[in-house]
């Protein structure tokens, strides 16, 4: 007798091996579907969207409520420790802000040599918050709380802070996921703004614990880039608007075969404590295939 | 009826506790994973079949929102969720070194292989760092939330099979 068929008038139940083909079979149809087309991501998106995003909402709230209030208990504590330290401290300060206000006179006069500011308020942008965060800990994506509705598309780059923070892989109806420049699996094409030279901006997972990515590929043929110089997304960047800022040089080596340098990035962003960011409208001008 | 309501609201509270809330208490930027204690769980509790289908549930909503490619998170929690299945017939509720032991091997094992599949296929060979980096404070981390979650479910699972008792 065949297992999957019972005896009349008992329940019909599958035996779990059966199940487990099943269910294997499906996930496994699912992923060779997601790699060529994405016939079931917009109805998933889409329902799984309206169920489980306005909960994130109200719960990242009362989340972030709720950290701010036992963050604000333990500051009161610190902040009586400190208060006194810190009278200390404005005599020293005070001494160092003169100094810093003239660097900072020395910093707008190189913007505005740069022209970066005037670049990024050419573009139209929408605010969104963060309302949950990849919980598997190897990448770092978020969503937001802005989607389709809000003219979101994929491939909008995430700015915040005036930096890069990643760009828009998958959207729903009333949320998008941003996969950011900090995680492992993510590629920018940069280039460096003293000498324009292209490099790579790649996110590692190992790295991030100190704080900074990783760039490769630098051809920098002058020697002229230091430690410290701008990295911004390129012009040549099919996904990135260019001259979006990423990060400052952190260390610069040669690589073995004495042709690029590699080394690492500190980004801009504030990975760390982000809660609100900013989606550019514009997109990347992108030439059409003649075929399509 | 009652168990299939509970079932899936019990995998779309722990997602958006572990998406949203635990992102506030994430140590050193890991947060636990809530979904595979559900999982696991649900596999030495209630056997095989549950054991899948919680696991399928969950990984689908992962994967819809971080997934790469669909179905890929799914695949490894149905696994989990069967394999803890196959403990069901050693498990007594009394007992918690069992839901213990097989909670951290399912966890530690998710994190294997999405080690395997993710980076050591990208050519991140560097295991080691990403064991004691990754893989086993997150274990650490969710042993430490199942010691308060897990008596939770095993209360509804008591709860629901008493009432099934008594109207059978």
């Amino acid at each position: 007798m065949s297992p999957v068929v019972k005896r009349k008038g008992e329940k019909f139940t599958l035996p779990s091996k059966y199940l487990l083909l099943i269910l294997t079979l499906i996930c496994i149809l699912l992923m060779l579907l997601s790699f060529g087309t994405n016939v079931f991501e917009k109805p998933l998106n889409t329902s799984v969207g309206y169920v489980v995003v306005p909960f994130q909402e109200g719960i990242s709230k009362a989340g972030e409520w709720l950290a701010n209030r036992t963050e604000e208990l333990r500051e009161i504590r610190e902040l009586l420790q400190e208060n006194a330290a810190l009278k200390e401290q404005v005599a020293s300060l005070t001494e160092e802000n003169t100094l810093l206000q003239q660097d900072k006179y020395e910093l707008n006069e190189l913007r505005g040599l740069l022209q970066l500011d005037e670049q990024y308020g050419a573009y139209d942008k929408v605010g969104a918050r963060i309302i949950s965060r990849d919980s598997g800990n190897w990448y770092s994506s978020f969503v937001i709380d802005k989607g389709e509705e809000d003219g979101l598309t994929e491939d909008m780059n995430v700015i915040a802070g005036g930096g890069l923070v990643g760009r828009i892989t998958a959207t729903g109806p009333n949320w998008a996921r941003v996969t950011s420049i900090i995680s492992d699996n993510s590629n920018i094409s940069a280039m460096t703004l003293v000498s324009g030279d292209n490099l790579i901006v790649s996110g590692d997972l190992k790295m991030m614990s100190e704080g900074v990515i990783t760039f490769s590929k630098l051809v920098d043929s002058g020697n002229v880039v230091v430690e410290g110089d701008k990295i911004v997304t390129s012009r040549i960047s099919d996904k990135y608007l260019p001259n979006i800022l990423i990060g400052y040089v952190h260390t610069i080596n040669w690589d073995n075969n004495n042709l690029t340098k590699s080394g690492y990035i500190t980004p801009a962003v504030d990975f760390e404590h982000l809660s609100e960011v900013l989606v550019i409208t514009t997109m990347k001008q992108v030439v059409e295939d003649a075929d399509e | 009826m009652l168990r299939k309501i509970s079932m899936v609201c019990l995998i779309l509270i722990c997602f958006l506790l572990e998406t949203s809330v635990f992102n506030h208490f994430a140590m050193g930027g890991i947060v636990p994973k809530l979904t595979i204690i559900l999982t696991s769980a649900y596999g030495f509790m209630r056997g095989e079949e549950e054991g899948m289908c919680v696991g399928f549930l969950c990984g689908l909503l992962c994967d819809v929102f971080y997934g790469d490619v669909m179905g890929f998170y799914a695949l490894i929690l149905t696994y989990i969720g069967y394999v803890n299945g196959k403990f069901s017939r050693i498990f007594y509720p009394e007992d918690i070194k069992l839901p213990i032991a097989l909670i951290i091997v399912s966890d530690l094992s998710y994190g294997v292989l999405c080690y395997i599949l993710l980076f050591l296929m990208r050519g991140r060979f560097d295991f080691l760092y990403y064991f004691t980096g990754v893989i086993l404070p997150e274990a650490l981390y969710t042993i430490v939330v199942t010691v308060f979650l897990y008596p939770i479910i095993l209360k509804i699972n008591e709860k629901l099979d008493r009432r099934e008792k008594r109207s059978a």
